[in-house]
Protein backbone atom coordinates (compact mmCIF):
# COMPACT_ATOMS: atom_id res chain seq x y z
CA UNK A 1 0.00 0.00 0.00
CA UNK A 2 2.78 2.36 0.92
CA UNK A 3 4.48 2.04 -2.44
CA UNK A 4 1.50 3.72 -4.09
CA UNK A 5 1.77 6.82 -1.95
CA UNK A 6 4.71 8.33 -3.84
CA UNK A 7 3.19 8.06 -7.35
CA UNK A 8 -0.11 9.28 -5.92
CA UNK A 9 1.66 12.27 -4.37
CA UNK A 10 3.41 13.07 -7.65
CA UNK A 11 0.12 12.74 -9.49
CA UNK A 12 -1.57 15.17 -7.09
CA UNK A 13 1.26 17.69 -7.57
CA UNK A 14 0.77 17.38 -11.34
CA UNK A 15 -2.97 17.87 -10.96
CA UNK A 16 -2.41 21.06 -8.95
CA UNK A 17 0.02 22.43 -11.56
CA UNK A 18 -2.37 21.63 -14.40
CA UNK A 19 -5.36 23.05 -12.54
CA UNK A 20 -3.53 26.33 -11.94
CA UNK A 21 -2.15 26.40 -15.48
CA UNK A 22 -5.47 25.70 -17.14
CA UNK A 23 -7.28 28.34 -15.15
CA UNK A 24 -4.94 31.12 -16.13
CA UNK A 25 -5.78 33.21 -19.14
CA UNK A 26 -2.87 32.97 -21.57
CA UNK A 27 -4.03 36.15 -23.21
CA UNK A 28 -3.25 38.17 -20.13
CA UNK A 29 0.38 38.94 -20.67
CA UNK A 30 1.82 41.17 -17.95
CA UNK A 31 2.77 44.46 -19.53
CA UNK A 32 6.37 45.61 -19.15
CA UNK A 33 5.04 49.17 -19.35
CA UNK A 34 3.57 49.17 -15.84
CA UNK A 35 5.81 51.42 -13.77
CA UNK A 36 7.22 53.12 -16.87
CA UNK A 37 6.35 56.55 -18.28
CA UNK A 38 3.46 56.44 -20.73
CA UNK A 39 4.91 56.59 -24.27
CA UNK A 40 4.55 60.03 -25.78
CA UNK A 41 2.46 60.65 -28.86
CA UNK A 42 0.65 63.42 -30.63
CA UNK A 43 -2.58 62.54 -32.38
CA UNK A 44 -5.52 64.39 -33.86
CA UNK A 45 -8.65 64.56 -31.73
CA UNK A 46 -11.93 63.08 -32.79
CA UNK A 47 -14.33 65.90 -31.97
CA UNK A 48 -12.09 68.81 -32.89
CA UNK A 49 -10.13 67.95 -36.04
CA UNK A 50 -7.79 70.92 -35.69
CA UNK A 51 -6.60 69.96 -32.20
CA UNK A 52 -4.12 67.32 -31.16
CA UNK A 53 -3.75 65.41 -27.91
CA UNK A 54 -0.64 64.20 -26.19
CA UNK A 55 -0.31 62.46 -22.79
CA UNK A 56 1.61 65.48 -21.45
CA UNK A 57 -1.70 67.42 -21.58
CA UNK A 58 -2.92 65.29 -18.65
CA UNK A 59 0.09 66.01 -16.41
CA UNK A 60 -0.99 66.52 -12.81
CA UNK A 61 -4.07 64.33 -13.14
CA UNK A 62 -4.74 60.66 -12.57
CA UNK A 63 -6.44 59.43 -15.72
CA UNK A 64 -7.46 56.45 -17.76
CA UNK A 65 -6.44 55.82 -21.33
CA UNK A 66 -8.97 53.48 -22.89
CA UNK A 67 -8.21 51.86 -26.24
CA UNK A 68 -11.35 51.31 -28.28
CA UNK A 69 -12.78 50.95 -31.75
CA UNK A 70 -16.29 50.69 -33.14
CA UNK A 71 -15.55 47.25 -34.65
CA UNK A 72 -14.44 45.89 -31.30
CA UNK A 73 -17.11 43.62 -29.86
CA UNK A 74 -15.70 43.51 -26.34
CA UNK A 75 -15.61 47.31 -26.27
CA UNK A 76 -19.36 47.28 -26.65
CA UNK A 77 -19.62 45.00 -23.63
CA UNK A 78 -17.36 47.28 -21.61
CA UNK A 79 -18.88 50.55 -22.74
CA UNK A 80 -21.89 50.88 -20.41
CA UNK A 81 -19.53 50.54 -17.44
CA UNK A 82 -17.32 53.34 -18.76
CA UNK A 83 -20.33 55.57 -19.44
CA UNK A 84 -21.67 55.03 -15.92
CA UNK A 85 -18.22 55.56 -14.44
CA UNK A 86 -17.74 58.82 -16.36
CA UNK A 87 -21.16 60.04 -15.25
CA UNK A 88 -20.12 59.59 -11.61
CA UNK A 89 -17.11 61.74 -12.41
CA UNK A 90 -14.64 59.15 -11.19
CA UNK A 91 -11.62 59.77 -13.37
CA UNK A 92 -11.08 61.52 -16.68
CA UNK A 93 -11.09 58.90 -19.44
CA UNK A 94 -9.25 59.60 -22.65
CA UNK A 95 -10.16 57.39 -25.57
CA UNK A 96 -7.56 56.07 -27.95
CA UNK A 97 -9.47 55.13 -31.05
CA UNK A 98 -7.41 52.29 -32.45
CA UNK A 99 -7.33 51.50 -36.18
CA UNK A 100 -10.97 52.42 -36.64
CA UNK A 101 -10.94 51.77 -40.38
CA UNK A 102 -8.01 49.43 -40.83
CA UNK A 103 -8.90 47.20 -37.94
CA UNK A 104 -12.31 46.05 -39.10
CA UNK A 105 -10.74 44.00 -41.85
CA UNK A 106 -13.36 44.97 -44.40
CA UNK A 107 -12.02 48.19 -45.86
CA UNK A 108 -8.87 48.12 -47.91
CA UNK A 109 -7.07 51.28 -46.84
CA UNK A 110 -4.68 51.05 -49.72
CA UNK A 111 -7.54 52.10 -51.95
CA UNK A 112 -8.38 55.10 -49.78
CA UNK A 113 -6.78 58.51 -49.97
CA UNK A 114 -5.17 59.75 -46.74
CA UNK A 115 -7.94 62.22 -45.91
CA UNK A 116 -10.59 59.68 -46.84
CA UNK A 117 -9.41 57.38 -44.10
CA UNK A 118 -9.55 60.14 -41.53
CA UNK A 119 -13.02 61.20 -42.67
CA UNK A 120 -14.26 57.63 -42.48
CA UNK A 121 -12.64 57.19 -39.06
CA UNK A 122 -14.37 60.28 -37.69
CA UNK A 123 -17.72 59.26 -39.16
CA UNK A 124 -17.64 55.75 -37.75
CA UNK A 125 -16.23 56.69 -34.35
CA UNK A 126 -18.64 59.59 -33.83
CA UNK A 127 -21.62 57.51 -34.92
CA UNK A 128 -20.66 54.77 -32.49
CA UNK A 129 -20.22 57.22 -29.60
CA UNK A 130 -23.53 58.94 -30.24
CA UNK A 131 -25.23 55.57 -30.31
CA UNK A 132 -23.59 54.06 -27.23
CA UNK A 133 -22.76 57.16 -25.20
CA UNK A 134 -19.50 59.07 -24.88
CA UNK A 135 -17.58 58.55 -21.63
CA UNK A 136 -14.44 60.23 -22.93
CA UNK A 137 -13.19 63.73 -22.23
CA UNK A 138 -11.76 63.38 -25.72
CA UNK A 139 -10.68 60.69 -28.12
CA UNK A 140 -7.43 60.63 -30.04
CA UNK A 141 -7.24 58.91 -33.41
CA UNK A 142 -4.59 56.24 -33.89
CA UNK A 143 -5.47 55.35 -37.44
CA UNK A 144 -2.46 53.22 -38.35
CA UNK A 145 -1.95 51.64 -34.92
CA UNK A 146 1.57 53.00 -34.41
CA UNK A 147 0.75 54.44 -31.00
CA UNK A 148 -0.95 51.15 -30.18
CA UNK A 149 2.35 49.37 -30.81
CA UNK A 150 4.17 51.80 -28.50
CA UNK A 151 1.65 50.98 -25.80
CA UNK A 152 1.90 47.25 -26.43
CA UNK A 153 -1.74 46.96 -27.47
CA UNK A 154 -2.59 43.51 -28.77
CA UNK A 155 -6.22 43.05 -27.96
CA UNK A 156 -8.74 45.85 -27.81
CA UNK A 157 -10.08 46.99 -25.40
CA UNK A 158 -7.17 47.78 -23.15
CA UNK A 159 -7.05 50.41 -20.44
CA UNK A 160 -4.12 52.13 -18.79
CA UNK A 161 -4.22 53.91 -15.45
CA UNK A 162 -1.73 56.76 -15.58
CA UNK A 163 -0.61 58.79 -12.59
CA UNK A 164 0.04 62.51 -12.16
CA UNK A 165 3.59 62.22 -13.37
CA UNK A 166 2.59 60.38 -16.50
CA UNK A 167 3.66 56.92 -15.32
CA UNK A 168 1.55 53.89 -16.23
CA UNK A 169 0.50 52.23 -13.00
CA UNK A 170 -1.93 49.57 -14.12
CA UNK A 171 -3.01 47.94 -17.34
CA UNK A 172 -6.31 46.19 -17.89
CA UNK A 173 -6.24 43.78 -20.81
CA UNK A 174 -9.66 43.13 -22.24
CA UNK A 175 -12.86 44.76 -21.01
CA UNK A 176 -12.94 46.38 -17.58
CA UNK A 177 -15.13 44.28 -15.35
CA UNK A 178 -17.04 45.79 -12.42
CA UNK A 179 -14.80 43.65 -10.21
CA UNK A 180 -11.57 45.01 -11.72
CA UNK A 181 -12.91 48.54 -11.38
CA UNK A 182 -13.91 48.13 -7.74
CA UNK A 183 -11.00 46.07 -6.53
CA UNK A 184 -8.05 47.30 -8.55
CA UNK A 185 -8.56 50.49 -10.51
CA UNK A 186 -10.48 52.59 -7.98
CA UNK A 187 -8.34 51.81 -4.90
CA UNK A 188 -5.17 52.42 -6.89
CA UNK A 189 -6.56 55.64 -8.37
CA UNK A 190 -7.47 56.86 -4.89
CA UNK A 191 -3.97 56.14 -3.68
CA UNK A 192 -2.44 57.85 -6.72
CA UNK A 193 -4.62 60.92 -6.26
CA UNK A 194 -2.99 61.36 -2.84
CA UNK A 195 0.51 61.38 -4.31
CA UNK A 196 1.97 64.72 -5.19
CA UNK B 1 -4.29 1.89 -60.52
CA UNK B 2 -7.04 4.39 -59.86
CA UNK B 3 -5.96 4.66 -56.27
CA UNK B 4 -2.38 5.34 -57.29
CA UNK B 5 -3.49 8.10 -59.61
CA UNK B 6 -5.50 9.66 -56.83
CA UNK B 7 -2.48 9.59 -54.51
CA UNK B 8 -0.30 11.09 -57.21
CA UNK B 9 -2.83 13.83 -57.89
CA UNK B 10 -3.09 14.63 -54.17
CA UNK B 11 0.69 14.79 -53.88
CA UNK B 12 0.92 17.16 -56.84
CA UNK B 13 -1.83 19.37 -55.43
CA UNK B 14 -0.20 19.46 -52.01
CA UNK B 15 3.07 20.37 -53.63
CA UNK B 16 1.42 23.21 -55.47
CA UNK B 17 -0.45 24.59 -52.46
CA UNK B 18 2.41 26.69 -51.01
CA UNK B 19 3.07 28.13 -54.47
CA UNK B 20 -0.53 29.17 -54.80
CA UNK B 21 -0.35 30.87 -51.38
CA UNK B 22 2.86 32.66 -52.23
CA UNK B 23 1.10 34.15 -55.23
CA UNK B 24 -1.64 35.57 -52.97
CA UNK B 25 0.72 37.37 -50.59
CA UNK B 26 1.04 41.05 -51.18
CA UNK B 27 4.41 42.00 -52.66
CA UNK B 28 5.59 43.82 -49.56
CA UNK B 29 9.21 42.90 -50.06
CA UNK B 30 10.77 45.69 -52.00
CA UNK B 31 14.18 44.66 -50.72
CA UNK B 32 14.84 40.90 -50.41
CA UNK B 33 17.70 41.45 -47.94
CA UNK B 34 15.45 43.41 -45.58
CA UNK B 35 12.74 40.78 -45.97
CA UNK B 36 15.14 37.93 -45.20
CA UNK B 37 16.33 39.66 -42.05
CA UNK B 38 12.78 40.54 -41.04
CA UNK B 39 11.79 36.88 -41.34
CA UNK B 40 14.85 35.65 -39.44
CA UNK B 41 14.07 38.06 -36.59
CA UNK B 42 10.34 37.51 -36.50
CA UNK B 43 10.59 33.72 -36.57
CA UNK B 44 12.01 34.03 -33.06
CA UNK B 45 9.13 36.20 -31.90
CA UNK B 46 5.67 35.22 -30.79
CA UNK B 47 2.56 36.70 -32.26
CA UNK B 48 0.51 38.02 -29.34
CA UNK B 49 -2.82 37.42 -30.97
CA UNK B 50 -2.28 33.81 -32.07
CA UNK B 51 0.16 32.84 -29.37
CA UNK B 52 1.34 29.60 -30.89
CA UNK B 53 2.34 31.24 -34.12
CA UNK B 54 5.50 33.13 -34.78
CA UNK B 55 5.38 36.71 -35.88
CA UNK B 56 6.74 35.57 -39.22
CA UNK B 57 3.98 33.04 -39.81
CA UNK B 58 0.93 34.75 -38.32
CA UNK B 59 -1.69 36.32 -40.52
CA UNK B 60 -3.15 38.32 -37.64
CA UNK B 61 -3.39 41.99 -38.30
CA UNK B 62 -1.19 42.96 -35.39
CA UNK B 63 1.50 40.61 -36.70
CA UNK B 64 1.32 42.39 -40.02
CA UNK B 65 1.71 45.76 -38.31
CA UNK B 66 4.64 44.48 -36.29
CA UNK B 67 6.36 43.01 -39.33
CA UNK B 68 6.01 46.40 -40.99
CA UNK B 69 7.51 47.97 -37.89
CA UNK B 70 10.42 45.50 -37.92
CA UNK B 71 11.02 46.25 -41.60
CA UNK B 72 11.18 49.96 -40.99
CA UNK B 73 13.54 49.44 -38.04
CA UNK B 74 15.81 47.35 -40.28
CA UNK B 75 15.83 50.14 -42.85
CA UNK B 76 16.77 52.57 -40.08
CA UNK B 77 19.87 50.44 -39.57
CA UNK B 78 18.95 48.96 -36.18
CA UNK B 79 20.69 45.75 -35.09
CA UNK B 80 18.76 42.52 -34.49
CA UNK B 81 19.23 42.89 -30.74
CA UNK B 82 17.92 46.45 -30.82
CA UNK B 83 14.84 45.36 -32.73
CA UNK B 84 14.18 42.57 -30.25
CA UNK B 85 14.57 45.02 -27.37
CA UNK B 86 12.14 47.37 -29.08
CA UNK B 87 9.46 44.68 -29.06
CA UNK B 88 10.32 43.34 -25.60
CA UNK B 89 10.04 46.83 -24.10
CA UNK B 90 6.47 47.01 -25.42
CA UNK B 91 5.16 43.46 -25.15
CA UNK B 92 7.44 41.90 -22.53
CA UNK B 93 9.64 38.81 -22.57
CA UNK B 94 6.60 36.85 -23.64
CA UNK B 95 7.24 37.81 -27.28
CA UNK B 96 10.52 35.91 -27.20
CA UNK B 97 10.31 32.23 -28.01
CA UNK B 98 13.70 31.91 -26.28
CA UNK B 99 13.18 33.48 -22.87
CA UNK B 100 16.21 35.29 -21.41
CA UNK B 101 18.08 33.75 -18.48
CA UNK B 102 17.33 35.92 -15.45
CA UNK B 103 16.20 35.33 -11.84
CA UNK B 104 12.49 35.04 -12.77
CA UNK B 105 13.22 32.44 -15.43
CA UNK B 106 15.80 30.39 -13.51
CA UNK B 107 13.18 27.82 -12.60
CA UNK B 108 12.20 27.54 -16.24
CA UNK B 109 15.75 27.12 -17.49
CA UNK B 110 17.26 25.06 -14.70
CA UNK B 111 14.17 23.33 -13.28
CA UNK B 112 14.46 20.31 -15.60
CA UNK B 113 18.09 19.81 -14.58
CA UNK B 114 17.11 20.02 -10.90
CA UNK B 115 14.48 17.36 -11.49
CA UNK B 116 17.02 15.24 -13.39
CA UNK B 117 19.55 15.56 -10.56
CA UNK B 118 16.86 14.61 -8.04
CA UNK B 119 15.92 11.57 -10.11
CA UNK B 120 19.55 10.45 -10.36
CA UNK B 121 20.07 10.86 -6.61
CA UNK B 122 16.85 8.92 -5.96
CA UNK B 123 17.91 6.17 -8.34
CA UNK B 124 21.36 5.82 -6.71
CA UNK B 125 19.80 5.70 -3.24
CA UNK B 126 17.31 3.06 -4.38
CA UNK B 127 19.97 0.90 -6.03
CA UNK B 128 22.21 1.09 -2.96
CA UNK B 129 19.41 0.15 -0.61
CA UNK B 130 18.44 -2.77 -2.84
CA UNK B 131 22.03 -3.96 -3.12
CA UNK B 132 22.13 -4.16 0.71
CA UNK B 133 18.98 -6.26 0.78
CA UNK B 134 20.17 -8.95 -1.59
CA UNK B 135 21.68 -11.86 0.42
CA UNK B 136 23.75 -14.55 -1.28
CA UNK B 137 21.71 -17.73 -1.60
CA UNK B 138 22.46 -20.34 1.00
CA UNK B 139 22.60 -24.00 0.01
CA UNK B 140 21.48 -26.72 2.33
CA UNK B 141 23.54 -29.92 2.51
CA UNK B 142 20.93 -31.81 0.46
CA UNK B 143 20.94 -29.13 -2.28
CA UNK B 144 24.70 -29.26 -2.43
CA UNK B 145 24.67 -33.03 -2.76
CA UNK B 146 22.08 -32.84 -5.53
CA UNK B 147 24.10 -30.19 -7.38
CA UNK B 148 27.24 -32.22 -7.09
CA UNK B 149 25.44 -35.31 -8.35
CA UNK B 150 24.17 -33.28 -11.31
CA UNK B 151 27.63 -32.03 -12.11
CA UNK B 152 29.00 -35.52 -11.88
CA UNK B 153 26.41 -36.58 -14.45
CA UNK B 154 24.56 -39.08 -12.26
CA UNK B 155 21.38 -39.80 -14.30
CA UNK B 156 19.35 -40.60 -11.16
CA UNK B 157 19.62 -37.03 -9.97
CA UNK B 158 18.78 -35.26 -13.26
CA UNK B 159 15.22 -34.79 -12.00
CA UNK B 160 15.37 -31.86 -9.55
CA UNK B 161 13.05 -32.58 -6.70
CA UNK B 162 11.24 -29.24 -6.77
CA UNK B 163 10.39 -29.29 -10.47
CA UNK B 164 6.73 -28.68 -11.02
Amino acid sequence: MKRFLIPLGLFLVLVVFLAVGLNRDPHEVPSPLVGKPAPDFKLAQLAEPGKTFSPADMRGQVWLLNVWASWCVSCRAEHPLLVAFARQGGLPIVGLNYKEVRGDGETDVKKLAADEESTLTRQRASAWLSQHGNPYVLSALDMDGRVGIDYGVYGVPETYLIDKKGVIRYKQIGPITPEALEKKILPLAKQLAGES
Amino acid sequence: MKQRLAILATAVLLGLAPVAHAGEAAPLAADPAVEARMISISEELRCLVCQNESLAASRAELAEDLRREVRSLIREGKSDAEIRDYLVSRYGDFVLYRPPVKPTTWLLWFGPFVILAGAIIGLIAYLRRRAGQITPPTLSAADRAAAEALLAGDPKSTQPKDQA
